[in-house]
Formats: structure tokens, C-alpha cells, sequence
């Protein structure tokens, strides 16, 4: 079980945290054209990488922040994590 | 049957307390502490199971956690303990163990059968045997292996035993107690730090409680009691014993299983039986120790042949002698520490050394006390079916291909040393790259990849002397880094016996002629011969090896095998070990029962059960309750014999009738306050919020990105910047996290907070034509008219001592109120809406009415909202605006989604008006087709009209807006129905929602 930094609490065991996938993906702005292939690419395409990954994880039982963490996704290694606001 | 293989004297156990027990029906007895295996043992009982394959016959062949054979099944306090290792099981009184693997009974097995075909069981017999003719499967070969797989059997009953969790923090986990842990805690302890310190046995010490070494000037045992007795009484220092570390997962967590009350004859009130350790370690100090190894030659498996450690053991502290005529077969110096125990005791051993020409102190030793030695002597085969009776053994030629000089000498045990592999699981399952280490032809931990540290022989490090150094300085060191504190430890000086180099020899040639089984894995029956067989036909990887033969596998994990195959395999390969490498090590490293990982969360214990302020007054009031998420929801009340159908058609027709009361406490509730509040609202939701005015409620759906519907509800505008959202039960955690989403990292620029209120507010709704009278009456001050308080209105008011938020909405498709107060005020508000709804009729109604009001007009719910349909599929377009963006609108325009025969909701009548449509059924045009039968779509709610008194349901179709008036069926084949129907609007009842505004 993962032991995750949260920025705003502290060391925290995974279960009251829950995962929120690529934290690298930026949402299309509001009211803007997109094409089909860009807004796909948005909804469903996800890189798999094996090694450093940034991701989103909310501390769902704790401050209820959603927080990036890096993490090696063969090691399970946390390098760092940030809070939402912070740039990476 | 009296003990006669009990010594006089010696030993730990306590000979004042005799324990009687039951193994297979027969009474024995045994001292306290001793376990299974030592009591049977003393009995002069070596024939304890079968193996799994051939149905041999099976002794003892450890001591300890390594055991491969001596698996039995418990009986105690009439709960069944299935594959239970004798050698760690503790005698209690009344102990009932039996025999597994064998029928009818361990002396007399037919399956043993299965040895004298023996060749027509060769590895991969299961796959190559069972795959023709196709059709015998199921009805022959899988009933015959099925009965035949496993040792033990679990009870079919519910466990009433009592299992917890715990969870500990700690700077030092240390795992074992032999030197090593001991030196490494009390140094570690001594700094300050917190540790926690594990013993899978019941007696601490490890191997200094069966070795003759002196440290300081007292016995090794003597010093391993002191160091406990010390540590125990220190604040900083949890002792455990019976306490398995058993994995060892991501960042320093580790899994120990507590075995509290196993040893004694049930367990206390108060007492779980076992506890489950989350333990999460700064530091991890593996001191795990080391497991002999078999030698492998002919018939090793008969009962009487055990590893020489365990011998040792059962002298030792069990005071118990495994036969009185032994053999030592030997490639190190270990066997002789157990020939000497022998001898001290008056019992000739006779030492056959597979080396030509050792010499160190031990064996000069052997020869000064006129121990029989053979050098460059092996055992060939041991004979005796049921127990050893003799053993062929031979000279070995100094290349160790050759045997001569063949005879037979009597025995009745032969004790084997392999030498030691130390024992790594613990290290491995932490990510540590292992290395291969020459001199001791074993894996030992390398590269740590977690904070992790292994010391002593699970290192490789055999001599005391340097175990002691090292663990007490690394004690010092790991502690150090966490406390700051370093307080001075003299190392106490150790006077133990040197030894000389083992041999690397370890599997005795088969003599010319002779087809003997020569076994590596004890427990699954793995000969040599399956081994080579595998290669031979093509298996290469270890791990296929494995796999396909079935070494290192079962309830032992190949303990005591793993090396020797890995030995097999490369020398056939003709490749060095490190090459072949090991199969990967896995947690548990010993069998841990279910029981234990459930823990407490059994039954109705396994979720939390969340429960209205109304639930008592439901409870009394003989609601029928139902499960929705962890909710517990009214599904109806019971009056007199009613079933659920009468109860929730009488609730339903009294809402359409007059007026019914439901609690709605467990919707969703979201607070949302701020002055971006209505901005955010109108990119969260489908349809326009920017000009909802205060004190109104709207309807409103929002979507995924992919332009899935997540969720509707109502969301009403309290004050300026201030909304109530409310969601449905199910989703309501979801759609939170959602919008602190959007609101934390895709639009952190809008001044926007939102929190959950579902637990602060009771909630009860209200519905039926006669549902304003009711609201009067509860609010006499206030102007409740359809003018004062229109559909979809908002207004607040004083119940009768209580704050109150009214709400003109509606969920039946009736005139309705939802009345919320705050939850202490809830059952105060349900009792007084009751008490004035008695003269109007009112009845409460349960979550099966509620969905049969729903259904009939038409209103989806999470039967249609199902993470599979858009907004048009459920008749929702027209809330979903064209001018304004929001989550999700862009894959609106997908071209799956806008094709012209997309599905939609429809209602479905049988054409007979009375069989009802099972929920799922397909709707397909032609009932008769050839399969498969293309469908149109499927049947998400149906419920009982009472409206029109005839079942209806809904259904998501192909093409749905066109087949309005269609002859179609409804399939179930799980149900075996066909019912013809008819496709009709969705909104069965009311479609024009006159009611709503009334």
C-alpha cells in the first residue's frame, strides 16, 4: 500500500486517497473550436508510460483536495507531490 | 498408548502438565509445549498424511514453518481448520487433528494406487491426459480431479471465530528472533527507537535454542532469554510471538499474521482468534533466518526422513527422539552438531559424509565421542513403505559419479543436511535484486529497493560471531538516523565451533538398474525425473518449470525445494544457477486464512450501514428495508399479511389518490456558495442557470466528458450566491469529486466552495393531490397556494418550532413538497407531518412505490442513467442547450450520437395487460428468430400501473422515437419468457405534467 505525501496533510496511506488518472491533461478551453481528433484525444487517450508519471490523486477521506503526485508506475516510487495549484 | 520416544529429562516443554489429544481418532498424550508434530513423535507416530500425487506415505520432515508434509486438519471448538502445519501447531488439551489427502483412512489408502501407475503420471499429466475427447470434461475428468485436488477441506459453514486488524507504526520492524533480530532490536532499542519485534514460533530465540554456543558467559539460550525479558520491559518495544511477517508490500508496509489464540482450546469472549498486522516500518530489519536443505537420493520422501535441524529440534527442545537407530547423511558440518546430540544421550548414530576428507573441530569432535563416520558416503535409497527400515548406501568416487561398496544397514530415521538456504522471501517480495553467493550455493538479498536490511544467515552469514557484530551494529546504525541517539553496546564475546567448507554435492546418482524415486519437492510429489522430463520437452524458463511441474508450488511454497530445483535445472541446462535464476517470491511466505484478511468486515459489517433520523420511527412502523448503496431505505410497510406487490401498490395508489410520504433523507446533497456559483452551475449542468432567480428551484443533468448522463437532480438558488444542489443517492460521493474537479484544477479561477449536506438534512417528500393541504396545515403562516408557492418555488418556514426549507418539486409526477430540516429535527418533522396527514389520508410510502410512481410517468432514474446513455437517449434533449458550453457537450456531436435511429426510452405494455416484463429482457422483433437474435434493446424498470392497473415498463430501444405502436416481444432467457408487447410512450401517465403544476 502506497504511503502518499499529501501537500496540505501530510503522510497518508493510500486508501484515503483515490485515483484520478494522467495529470498531464489539460481541458479544451470553453467555447472554443476543437477538432473531433483533438477532443478524442482529450476523452480517451492516455499514455501508459512505464516509469515517472504525473498523476491526479484526492484526498477523498482527508482534506478533500485533488493533488498531483509523481509516481514510478514500475517502483511504485513517489517522488514528489504537489498541490493543485502548484505548476510541476 | 503410552510415549516411548520421550527422553527422561531435557528439553523446554513443561513436564508437569500432560495434555491429551486425538490424531485420527486415537487418544495420545504430549506436555505442554510441545506442538503436534513433537507429541505425535513421542508417540513413536511418523505416518501422518499422503503426498498429493501418489498418495505416499507421509512423516515429518521439519520443524518448523518449512514443514512439506505434516499437513492436518483441525477440529476445534467445532470449527474446521483446514491444512494446519503439525510442526507449528501447539498442543492444548482435547486437541483433535486428522489426517488429510487419504481414504478411508492413512493407513490403508486406495489412492495409493496411484504410485504402482506412477509412470502413467509423469509432469504435465493433467494437460496432456485431459484435453480429448472434449465432451468428457465436464461430466468425467473434472468431478474426478476435483474431488482429488487440495489437502484439507474448508467448512462450508459461517466461521464464528473472531478475526481483527491492526494498524502500528514503528522505526524498526524486525522479523525473527534468532541472534540477529535480537542483537538488532536491543540496539535499536537501546537508541530510543520504537520496534516491534516478531516471532513466528511461540519461543523466542531461533537458532540459539538448539545450539550449543556460549555468549558473554552464558548458554545461547540463556542470553536469548535475558535480551527478551529486557526488551519486553522497555515502553518502546512490542514483543510478539506466534507472529508471522508474511508480506512485504509498497512503501514499508509489511502484513504480519498474530496467531492469539490457535494454541489454546477456543478462543476467549474478548480475544480474536487471529490478528492481521498492517505494520508500516521506517526501517525493516529481516533476521528470518535460514532453512535447511534435503540431500536427494531414492525413496526420500518415506516417513523417517526429515532434515537434521529438525532432529536436533525435536531433541532439544522437545526432549523427543525421532528413531533410536539413525542415520546422519551429510554434505557440511551441520549433521554432526545433531550426531553429537545423539550420542550425548546414549544413541549410536551412524554419519555418512558425503565429503572425502574434512576436518574442523565439530568433526574431530564426532571422532574423540567414536561416532561411526563414513567419508564419501551416501545414502542410496531409503527402504520401508510406511517408516524407514533400512537404507542402501554406497561409497561415492571422488567425482561423485561412481557408487560401490553396496549395503544395506539398518535404521529407522535418516537425517538429512543439504546445507542452508538462507530464507529471502521477505527481501524479495520488497523488490531486492538477490545474488547468487558461491561459497554457501544460495541466493542471499543484494540491492535493497525499499528500507530494508537482512542480517544474519538470511544473509548468509552462518558464524554466530559475526552475526552478532553485524546485527548489533546495523541495530545501532538504523536507530541512530531516526532518534538521534546513540548509547554504546558491547558486543559480548562468542565462543561457538568453527566449520569447514560443505560440499557441493547434493543429488545421489541412481545405481545402474534401479528406477528409484528421487523427490525435490515433497509436498507435490516433483521427482528428478519430472524435472528432466520437462526440459526434455522443451521448458527452459524456471517459471515454466514451475508451472508445469509443479515444483516449489502448494501450501509450502517450495521451502525446502526451491534450490535443489533450481540445482537440477542448471546442471541439466548446463548452466550456471544465477543464470537459471529463481521463480519470484510472493507474498504470503506461509498460508495466512481467510478469516484473518476479512477481519472484522463480515456480513453486515462489511460496508457501513448509514441510517435516516426516521429509522426507528420506519423500524416500528414495520417498514421492509433495502439495501440502497449503504443506505438502509423503508421498501415498503408492512400491513398485515401484505407481500411487497400488495404493500406497494396500496402505497403507490394512496400518492395518486391522496397523499404519501417518503423519507428522501439519502438523496445527495451539495452546498454551494460563492460568487461564481451561478457560472459554475452552467458549465457543470446541460441546461442554463445564469438566470434561475432566487428562491427557485430547476432540473438539471449533467454529463461526463464523453457525454455519458452522470447524474440529474434539482438545484435550488437559496440566496444571491448561495445553492442547494441535490444529487441522487448512488452518485452523490461522485458527483462531489467531480465538481471539486473542475472547481481545483480546471477552473480554479472561479470563486466557487462546494461541501457536502447530505447528513445535515432530513428530508421528506410529500406527494399527492392532497399533498397542499398537508403543507398548509404543517405551515399555517405561510402562503402555500400555487400562486405563493408555484412549481418548481422555494420558500422557508417554521414547523412548528423547527427551521424548515420547502421545496415545490416533484418525483411521483404528483403535486409535491420535499420538507427539509435539520437531522436532529428529523423524525420530530416526520412524526408531525403523520399526525396532521392522518385526517387527508396520508400513508408513508416505501422505495418500491417510489419507483412504480416514477416508472408510470416517465421519469428516469438510475435504471436508464446508466453510464451508457446521452441525454437524448433518455428524452432529456430538450434540457440541453445549444448556446452555451458545458462538461461533456462536445461529444454530443459524435456521430454515433446524433444518428437518426439512435436509441431512446419507451414504455412497454404487454399486449395481454398482465405478465409482467422481468427487468433486462431484450426487446426483439421476431420472437422466433434464428439465434442470435438481434436486439433492439433492453427493458431497464418495470413496476406495476396502478394507474391503469396492468404491468408496465420501460425500455431503452433502437430507434425508440419511431417504434411508438409497434407489435414487438419481450425476451428472457433467464426466466424463460417470451411476452408479446406493445411500444408506447414513456410517459404513461399525465404525459402533458398537468399534475406537477396543479
Amino acid at each position: 500500500m502506497l504511503y502518499i505525501l499529501c501537500p496540505h496533510c501530510g503522510l497518508r496511506p493510500q486508501t484515503e486517497f483515490s485515483y484520478g488518472g494522467d495529470a498531464t491533461v489539460k481541458r479544451p478551453e470553453l467555447n472554443k473550436e476543437i477538432s473531433d481528433q483533438d477532443w478524442d484525444n482529450f476523452v480517451y487517450l492516455r499514455k501508459s508510460p512505464r516509469g515517472k508519471h504525473l498523476e491526479l490523486w484526492q484526498h477523498i477521506s482527508g482534506c478533500r483536495q485533488w493533488i498531483k503526485v509523481e509516481r514510478d508506475t514500475l517502483t511504485h516510487e513517489i517522488f514528489t507531490t504537489y498541490k493543485a495549484s502548484e505548476n510541476t | 498408548m503410552p510415549e516411548n520416544f520421550r527422553l527422561d529429562q531435557g528439553g523446554l516443554i513443561n513436564r508437569n502438565k500432560k495434555i491429551s489429544f486425538t490424531f485420527n481418532g486415537k487418544k495420545y498424550f504430549g506436555y505442554e509445549g510441545d506442538t503436534l508434530a513433537s507429541a505425535l513423535l513421542a508417540n513413536g507416530v511418523h505416518l501422518v498424511g499422503r503426498s498429493f500425487k501418489y498418495h505416499r506415505p507421509r512423516g515429518f520432515f521439519g520443524a518448523g514453518v518449512d514443514e512439506p508434509y505434516a499437513i492436518v486438519q483441525m477440529n476445534r471448538n467445532n470449527e474446521v481448520d483446514p491444512n494446519v502445519r503439525a510442526t507449528e501447531q501447539e498442543l492444548f488439551e482435547g486437541l483433535d487433528a486428522k489426517s488429510v489427502n487419504c481414504w478411508p483412512n492413512v493407513n490403508f489408502d486406495i489412492g495409493a494406487i496411484n504410485n504402482f501407475l506412477n509412470k502413467f503420471f509423469p509432469a504435465g499429466f493433467y494437460y496432456k491426459t485431459f484435453m480429448w475427447p472434449k465432451s468428457f470434461w465436464y461430466k468425467i475428468y473434472e468431478p474426478i480431479i476435483r474431488k482429488a485436488a487440495g489437502f484439507g477441506s474448508a467448512s462450508i459453514k459461517h466461521d464464528k471465530e473472531r478475526y481483527e486488524h491492526k494498524y502500528e507504526y514503528c522505526d524498526l520492524l524486525i522479523a525473527g528472533t534468532g541472534p540477529s533480530g535480537l542483537a538488532s532490536a536491543y540496539a535499536a532499542a537501546k537508541n530510543g527507537a520504537k520496534v516491534i519485534l516478531a516471532e513466528d514460533k511461540s519461543r523466542y530465540g531461533g537458532s540459539l535454542l538448539t545450539s550449543e554456543v556460549t555468549i558473554g558467559n552464558q548458554s545461547g539460550q540463556e542470553w536469548a532469554e535475558q535480551i527478551i525479558s529486557e526488551l519486553k520491559s522497555m515502553p518502546n518495544v512490542i514483543v510478539k510471538n506466534r507472529s508471522q511477517v508474511f508480506g512485504y508490500y509498497d512503501h514499508n508496509m509489511l502484513v504480519m499474521s498474530e496467531r492469539v489464540s490457535d494454541h489454546l482450546p477456543k478462543t476467549d469472549k474478548y480475544t480474536p482468534k487471529q490478528r492481521l498486522w498492517y505494520i508500516r516500518a521506517e526501517e525493516v530489519v529481516i533476521s528470518s533466518g535460514s532453512i535447511e536443505r534435503p540431500l536427494v537420493f531414492g525413496n526420500n520422501d518415506a516417513p523417517g526422513v526429515m532434515l537434521s535441524s529438525a532432529a536436533k529440534e525435536y531433541l532439544k527442545i522437545y526432549g523427543v527422539l525421532v528413531g533410536k537407530k539413525p542415520i546422519i547423511f551429510t554434505n557440511n558440518d551441520s549433521g554432526y552438531e545433531t550426531a553429537i546430540e545423539f550420542k550425548k544421550i546414549g544413541v549410536d548414530p551412524i554419519v555418512l559424509d558425503t565429503r572425502k576428507d574434512p576436518n574442523s573441530e565439530i568433526i574431530k569432535e564426532a571422532k574423540e565421542l567414536n561416532i561411526n563416520i563414513k567419508f564419501s558416503y551416501v545414502v542410496v535409497a531409503a527402504k520401508g513403505y510406511k517408516k524407514v527400515k533400512s537404507a542402501d548406501i554406497a561409497k561415492i568416487s571422488d567425482d561423485k559419479k561412481v557408487l560401490s561398496n553396496n549395503e544395506n544397514i539398518k535404521c529407522d530415521c535418516i537425517c538429512v543436511s543439504g546445507f542452508w538456504t538462507p530464507t529471502i522471501h521477505l527481501a524479495s517480495q520488497s523488490g531486492n535484486k538477490t545474488k547468487f553467493k558461491e561459497e554457501i550455493d544460495a541466493f542471499v538479498p543484494s540491492h535493497s529497493k525499499q528500507k530494508e536490511t537482512t542480517l544474519g544467515s538470511a544473509n548468509g552469514i552462518f558464524t554466530l560471531e559475526e552475526t552478532l557484530k553485524t546485527s548489533f551494529e546495523k541495530g545501532t546504525e538504523l536507530s541512530k538516523q531516526i532518534t538521534n541517539k546513540e548509547n554504546q553496546i558491547s558486543i559480548p564475546t562468542v565462543v561457538e565451533k568453527k566449520s569447514s567448507k560443505h560440499d557441493k554435492f547434493w543429488c545421489v546418482p541412481l545405481p545402474e538398474g534401479k528406477n528409484y524415486k528421487r523427490f525435490l519437492d515433497f509436498q507435490n510429489d516433483v521427482a528428478v525425473s519430472d524435472i528432466q522430463l520437462a526440459l526434455r520437452e522443451g521448458y527452459r524458463s524456471i517459471e515454466h518449470v514451475k508451472r508445469y511441474t509443479t515444483l516449489g508450488m502448494a501450501t509450502d511454497q517450495g521451502k525446502t525445494s526451491n534450490l535443489n530445483g533450481l540445482q537440477l535445472v542448471s546442471e541439466v541446462e548446463n548452466k550456471v544457477v544465477p543464470q537459471v535464476g529463481h521463480t519470484t517470491f510472493r507474498p504470503p511466505y506461509t498460508p495466512v486464512t481467510i478469516g484473518a484478511i476479512v477481519g472484522r468486515e463480515v456480513g453486515k459489517h462489511s460496508k457501513p450501514t448509514r441510517k435516516s433520523p426516521m429509522h426507528y420511527w420506519h423500524e416500528k412502523n414495520n417498514a421492509v428495508f433495502v439495501d440502497a448503496g449503504v443506505w438502509l431505505r423503508p421498501r415498503y410497510y408492512k400491513q398485515g399479511n401484505e407481500n411487497l406487490f400488495e404493500a406497494s401498490k396500496r402505497e403507490a395508489k394512496n400518492v395518486r389518490q391522496n397523499v404519501g410520504v417518503c423519507d428522501v433523507t439519502t438523496l445527495g446533497k451539495i452546498d454551494i456558495k460563492g460568487p461564481d456559483s451561478a457560472e459554475f452551475l452552467n458549465r457543470v449542468y446541460t441546461n442554463a442557470w445564469l438566470k434561475l432567480p432566487v428562491g427557485k428551484a430547476r432540473y438539471g443533468v449533467m454529463l461526463r466528458e464523453d457525454g455519458i448522463v452522470m447524474d440529474d437532480g434539482t438545484t435550488t438558488r437559496i440566496s444571491e450566491n448561495h445553492y442547494h444542489m441535490t444529487t441522487t443517492t448512488a452518485q452523490a460521493p461522485n458527483v462531489l469529486s467531480h465538481l471539486e474537479y473542475y472547481l481545483q484544477l480546471v477552473w480554479p479561477e472561479l470563486n466557487v466552495n462546494v461541501v457536502s449536506s447530505t447528513e445535515q438534512w432530513a428530508g421528506a417528500a410529500i406527494a399527492g393531490p392532497k399533498s397542499r393541504d398537508v403543507l398548509q396545515k404543517l405551515f399555517p403562516d405561510l402562503d402555500v397556494s400555487n400562486e405563493g408557492l408555484p412549481f418548481m418555488g422555494y420558500m422557508e418556514g417554521n414547523l412548528f418550532g423547527v427551521n424548515a426549507k420547502i421545496f415545490r418539486i416533484s418525483f411521483s409526477g404528483e403535486l409535491a413538497y420535499e420538507v427539509n430540516v435539520e437531522s436532529d429535527n428529523g423524525n420530530y418533522m416526520w412524526e408531525k407531518i403523520i399526525e396532521i396527514g392522518k385526517e387527508f389520508n396520508i400513508q408513508p410510502y416505501g422505495t418500491e412505490a417510489l419507483s412504480t410512481l416514477r416508472i408510470e410517468m416517465g421519469h428516469v432514474a438510475g435504471s436508464e442513467l446508466d453510464g451508457r446513455t446521452i441525454p437524448y437517449d433518455n428524452s432529456l434533449e430538450g434540457l440541453v442547450s445549444k448556446k452555451k458550453d458545458f462538461i461533456g457537450k462536445r461529444s454530443l456531436s459524435k456521430k454515433a450520437y446524433v444518428e437518426p435511429d439512435r436509441q431512446k426510452v419507451v414504455g412497454v405494455v404487454p399486449l395481454d395487460k398482465k405478465t409482467s416484463i422481468p427487468e433486462g429482457s431484450y426487446i426483439v422483433k421476431d420472437a422466433k428468430a434464428k439465434l442470435p437474435n438481434p436486439k433492439l434493446g433492453h427493458v431497464s424498470a418495470s413496476c406495476w400501473s396502478v394507474e391503469y392497473d396492468n404491468p408496465f415498463s420501460l425500455a431503452i430501444i433502437k430507434d425508440g422515437k419511431n417504434m411508438i405502436g409497434q407489435k414487438l416481444f419481450a425476451m428472457s432467457p433467464l426466466k424463460n419468457k417470451t411476452i408479446p408487447v406493445e411500444i408506447v410512450s414513456s410517459h404513461y401517465v399525465d404525459p402533458k405534467g398537468e399534475r406537477v403544476r396543479s
